[in-house]
């Protein structure tokens, strides 16, 4: 069971009642060599599908929890390009899904759509409701139309994209990965974001970026006003490179040009940690 | 064109490249509200202000968070990688970097929320990008081993 001890190191912090408390018995040595291992590029539990294995179905009398487990059977069966039919804006459709795998929905997803995702690439045709790819992990979403607010909530990586224009709260809690927006985006973008990217090639609403620890936002459109702590900088070629790249990969086109477009990031004036007493920060933590 | 030199280089030249590698100035990353040397956090415990060094730990991250990926330094290893996965770059490895922990070079896996260190066998390159794609690849490697701690996790708490 894990004790919890007091280090007896004479460091001064000690002195100014900030102490180091190591949880002892809870660290894991794994043993790991990269030469023995294979190239594996799958997770040991990844279901085995094969990308040219297509497979069509209508969701249009099934629930949702039915058309989840429908997927989960056909990737079960090697099938790895899945086509979801008449999904009909139910909500919470092609979540957890936690491996290589093409999945299309013709059609429009509700909220909490291909949410707790990690590897597989999603198209959707039509529009989604709130929270979309809410903690995704890697992967690809692309959605053809708009989408609503909390697009990307707690992102944590890969390509978020979505044609049109989306809600509020766009990225809110980013911690990584790439969200791209064709049109506009609305009020607190990028709020609380950590880290990432987030690429809006129209307009932006009121208080973009506030709170952010870091990351990095691109707008190509006007900024209707930044949030607290976040700043305009400068782009640079690696900046430029980067977006030219990621909007070809998925057709989206910059209309101001990309060497145009306005790059915001954390003033770090929120960084004030280091400004705490050690009995402040007791409290804080 | 002109034949390469067989045998070893003379002792001079090889002292001379050396020189001049050491004086040549060091590839500068950003970690917060600096900029340091990119061997800094493999020297020196990262405690440069003064609060840092009264409260005995460093403050914010050892590697630029911010640091998009030159993909000119692709490996053949991610390379195959993202063929696998069907994906044209990188994606989620965008945001892996190359980090320090306890004065060794380490890469964080956030399937563990911990830090895997880099063995001494590993050559570490001299600069971030090269560094950054090196983490890359160990991280895909490790994630996907068998011996990865998920995998007993997996096993004893999953649900479907």
């Amino acid at each position: 069971m894990a004790q919890l001890t007091r280090s007896k190191s004479e460091h001064p912090s000690y002195a100014l009642g900030w102490h180091t408390i190591p949880l002892k018995g809870r660290s894991q040595q794994a043993f790991f060599t990269v030469e023995d291992e294979g190239e594996n590029f799958v997770y040991p539990y990844a279901i085995d599908v094969d990308f040219n294995k297509r497979i069509e179905f209508d969701a249009a009398n099934l629930e949702a929890p039915a058309i989840n487990l429908k997927i989960r059977e056909l990737m079960e069966q090697g099938y790895g390009w899945i086509v979801v039919k008449n999904p009909l804006a139910k909500h919470s459709l092609g979540v957890g899904i936690l491996n290589r795998l093409k999945l299309d929905f013709e059609g429009s997803l509700g909220y909490f759509g291909v949410g707790v995702i990690d590897g597989p690439n999603i198209r959707i045709k039509g529009r989604v409701g709130w929270s979309c790819a809410e903690n995704m992990m890697s992967g690809t979403v692309v959605i053809e139309k708009n989408a609503g607010s909390c697009f990307g909530a707690a992102i944590r990586g890969g390509d978020l994209v979505c044609k049109g224009d989306v809600g509020a709260r766009t990225g809110i809690d980013q911690k990584g990965g790439s969200i791209i927006v064709g049109g506009r985006t609305g009020a607190f973008s990028g709020f609380m974001m950590q880290r990432g990217r987030m690429v809006v090639c129209g307009d932006a609403g009121k208080n973009l970026g506030d709170s952010m620890y870091d990351g990095t936002i691109y707008v190509g459109g006007s900024i209707q006003s930044l949030g607290v702590d976040a700043i305009e900088a400068e782009l640079t070629q690696l900046d430029i490179d980067w977006l030219t790249r990621k909007l070809a990969l998925f057709d989206i086109e910059a209309k101001c040009g990309i060497r145009n477009m306005k790059k915001v990031v954390a003033g770090k004036q929120l960084w004030s940690y280091d400004n705490l007493e050690p009995a402040e920060k007791k409290l804080v933590l | 064109m002109a034949a390469k030199p067989k045998g070893r280089a003379p002792a001079k030249s090889k002292a001379k490249a050396k020189a001049a590698a050491k004086a040549r100035p060091k590839e500068k990353i950003a970690t917060g509200k600096t900029a340091v040397d990119i061997d800094h956090f493999l020297k020196t415990k990262g405690l440069d202000t003064e609060r840092e060094k009264v409260i005995g730990q460093h403050i914010g991250y050892r590697y630029d968070v911010n640091l998009l990926p030159d993909y000119s330094k692709l490996t053949p290893f991610l390379r195959a990688y993202m063929e696998t996965m069907g994906w044209e770059d990188l994606n989620w490895l965008e945001d892996v970097h190359m980090g320090y922990e306890d004065g060794k070079p380490a890469i964080f896996d956030r399937n563990i929320n911990g830090w895997v260190t880099v063995s001494k066998g590993i050559k570490l390159p001299g600069n971030q990008q090269d560094r950054d794609m090196l983490a890359r690849e160990l991280l895909v490697k490790f994630q996907m081993s068998a011996r990865h701690p998920l995998v007993q996790l997996k096993q004893v708490y999953k649900k479907f």
